[in-house]
């Protein structure tokens, strides 16, 4: 076991590797560099060129690829050019704003969806079924920013009831330690219901789906012979096993907990990943977007692996 | 005969969101000729932010200039426009067309007719969603078949590749490309049919894997048959229940992620207006009208549950099929 774990985290070393390569190639072959950015007509070719030399801007591609890989490897993913400062620290400050967001978004959506999924699964094909087979499309159907936009809309700005972005307001900047949390708290609670609302769509028709499968194997059959109650055959014996496939399922949405936060982020102007990915596109901060690439490639890999050895301790039959 | 057999027995959701998705296109091709000139400025100061249903009087003048008001009335041979408290006389020879106009869904702060910039942008989202599907589809089932026919070493290249790029975070890699290129809508469909082809690819292969070695495929082998033949007419035909399911996924999925790099200004780029851009606009106004944001992502949402209850019911075909 401990020898295929090690393969798959050499092969997804490999992979940050190349996706590292694939991204860098392309920021190459980008129209302009550092030097064209300063489009201050009064500076001089010959000081652009000055400073190509002094970057190391001038040499060949591979030569400059090798460069920026060693440093790479080493954590220094070079400096931002739009906040001034290194990448590497850019992006930790804000990682983990993103990682509070999207891991309690992630266990709301879940909650929701295996909550509505036995809901469901009570009367299956009853009216209560169909309505939130509806309502679980629908949520399916919209887009993120669709939500984030109608949460604003009519619990910030018609009700009044929550903050509709940033995540401290200025006397929960000026509060320190715990005192803090209650500002906060106030200011994820659209975010995350957002997030949750978007994803709930997919957990709870997915859920559905396989526990009306389930429902009908012989052990939860079994189950109710030996004198279990619908109810419990299915929260006790069906779920487990439908649960499975869905932490394959939560693997695979692990880039979201780093990056698919992107479209909440920019409405609700929370200070995260996705914030600063998107500023980097806007500024064309070729530096950034590497650096955050790269990272959130990383996340991946460390995620879909977590979700293996999840799945391998979850499920016995499984050996990674 | 498994698609092709009689529409009537096709599962309801299969009708239902294949009847959806028909009248959307309608929609997107026909409408933008019946609902006007998307990009017509009529009269801001009468005419901007109103809710859906209004109705107010236009008066167009012979050099395209348009004055509205909230009633109209003739004169003799000219116009008269009441417009806010005062009114206004156009001389009947500068009048172009005069008319009393509804705005079923309302108009945004510059006065543009909000029915006429979603039928427009119906074009614009839906015919970059399946134009980006069909890159996605020619991709994937080229390199599935491929990989699933050739098998061994050819096989394991592509399919690595395959799961490679399944693991790089797409929205911040269209966002990348965004930022480097500022895609015209012919790169913005190869970027976004290039991010989402791999898993077409793992479909084909897995269903020629399960096909090659049937009785058929060899007796089409025996008889001399070629790769081609093989594959489009014997592979590919076979194939075809669960990959227009997944077709119909992808092309929900497609359209929700043009909706997000468009509402994030990184997707489609002005003068062109697709459902996300315009709520991107619309969302300067949100508090005060719902509409701007309201109808454009709910197109989007008809859209993509056209297209999952096209894919459910195309799954409930294939079991009825087993």
């Amino acid at each position: 076991m401990l020898r295929r774990a090690l393969r798959r985290l050499g092969a997804g070393i490999a992979l940050i590797w190349l996706v590292a390569t694939f991204t860098f190639l392309l920021v190459s072959a980008a129209p302009g560099d550092f030097a064209t950015r300063l489009t201050d007509p009064r500076i001089p070719p010959a000081a652009r060129e000055r400073w190509r030399r002094d970057f190391g801007l001038d040499r060949p591609l591979p030569a400059r690829y090798a460069s920026w890989l060693a440093a790479a490897a080493t954590g220094d993913l070079g400096s931002s050019w739009i906040y001034k400062q290194k990448v590497s620290s850019v992006l930790a400050s804000v990682l983990p704003n993103t990682l509070l967001l999207t891991s309690l978004g992630l266990a709301l959506e879940l909650a929701l969806g295996v909550a509505l999924a036995i809901v469901q699964l009570r009367r299956p094909h009853g009216t209560g079924d169909r309505l939130i087979t509806l309502a679980t499309l629908t949520a399916y159907a919209l887009p993120t920013f669709g939500v984030a936009l109608g949460l604003v809309a009519v619990l910030s700005y018609r009700l009044h009831l929550l903050p509709p972005s940033h995540m401290l307001s200025l006397e929960g900047e000026l509060a320190h330690g715990w005192a803090r949390l209650p500002d906060l708290a106030r200011h994820l609670v659209l975010p995350v219901v957002a997030i949750g609302v978007a994803g709930v769509g997919a957990v709870a028709r997915y859920l559905r789906g396989s526990l009306l499968d389930e429902r009908l194997e012989q052990y939860v059959l079994a189950a109710r012979a030996r004198g279990c109650s619908p109810r419990q055959a299915l929260v006790r014996h069906a779920l487990p096993n439908a649960l499975l496939p869905l932490i394959t399922m939560m693997g695979m949405s692990l880039p979201f907990l780093v990056s698919g936060s992107l479209v909440i982020e920019v409405v609700f102007s929370w200070p995260g990943m996705g914030q600063v990915m998107y500023n980097a596109a806007l500024g064309r901060d070729l530096p950034l977007l590497l650096g955050g690439t790269i990272v959130a490639t990383a996340a991946v890999v460390v995620g879909n692996l977590l979700a293996d050895l999840a799945y391998a301790v979850a499920d016995p039959r499984v050996r990674v | 005969m498994t698609l092709a057999g009689a529409i009537p027995r096709w599962p309801r959701r299969l009708r239902a969101g294949l009847g959806l998705l028909a009248a959307l296109s309608a929609l997107a091709v026909v409408g933008p000729w019946m609902a006007g000139d998307p990009t017509a400025i009529v009269d801001p100061k009468v005419v901007g932010l109103l809710p859906p249903g209004s109705v107010r009087a236009v008066v167009v003048r012979r050099d395209g200039t348009t004055v509205a008001g909230d009633a109209l009335r003739r004169s003799g041979p000219d116009w008269v426009l009441v417009r806010g408290g005062a009114e206004v006389t156009v001389t009947g020879s500068e009048v172009a067309r005069a008319g009393v106009r509804r705005f079923w869904a309302g108009t945004d702060v510059v006065g543009r007719d909000v029915l006429a910039r979603l039928v427009n942008g119906a074009r614009v989202s839906l015919g970059v969603g399946a134009l980006a599907l069909a890159v996605a589809l020619v991709l994937g089932v080229g390199v599935g078949l491929l990989a699933g026919w050739r098998g061994g070493i050819v096989d394991a290249l592509l399919m690595r590749l395959v799961d490679a790029l399944l693991a790089i975070p797409m929205l911040f890699l269209l966002l990348f490309l965004a930022a480097l290129f500022r895609p015209s809508l012919a790169v913005l469909v190869l970027f976004l049919g290039f991010s989402s082809w791999m898993g077409v690819a793992r479909l084909v292969r897995g269903q020629v894997l399960s096909l090659k070695e049937r009785d058929f495929i060899l007796a089409a082998r025996a008889i001399g048959a070629g790769p081609w033949r093989i594959a489009f007419r014997h592979l590919l035909p076979n194939a075809l229940t669960p990959l227009a399911q997944d077709a119909a996924l992808r092309l929900g999925d497609l359209i929700l992620v043009e909706a997000s790099l468009s509402f994030l200004g990184l997707g489609v780029q002005p003068p062109a207006a697709s459902w996300g851009t315009m709520v991107a606009e619309g969302q300067e106004v949100l508090a005060n009208a719902w509409w701007l944001t309201g109808l454009p992502t709910a197109l989007v949402a008809a859209t993509v549950i056209a297209a999952a209850l096209a894919a459910d019911g195309l799954q409930e075909l294939a079991r009825s099929e087993t």
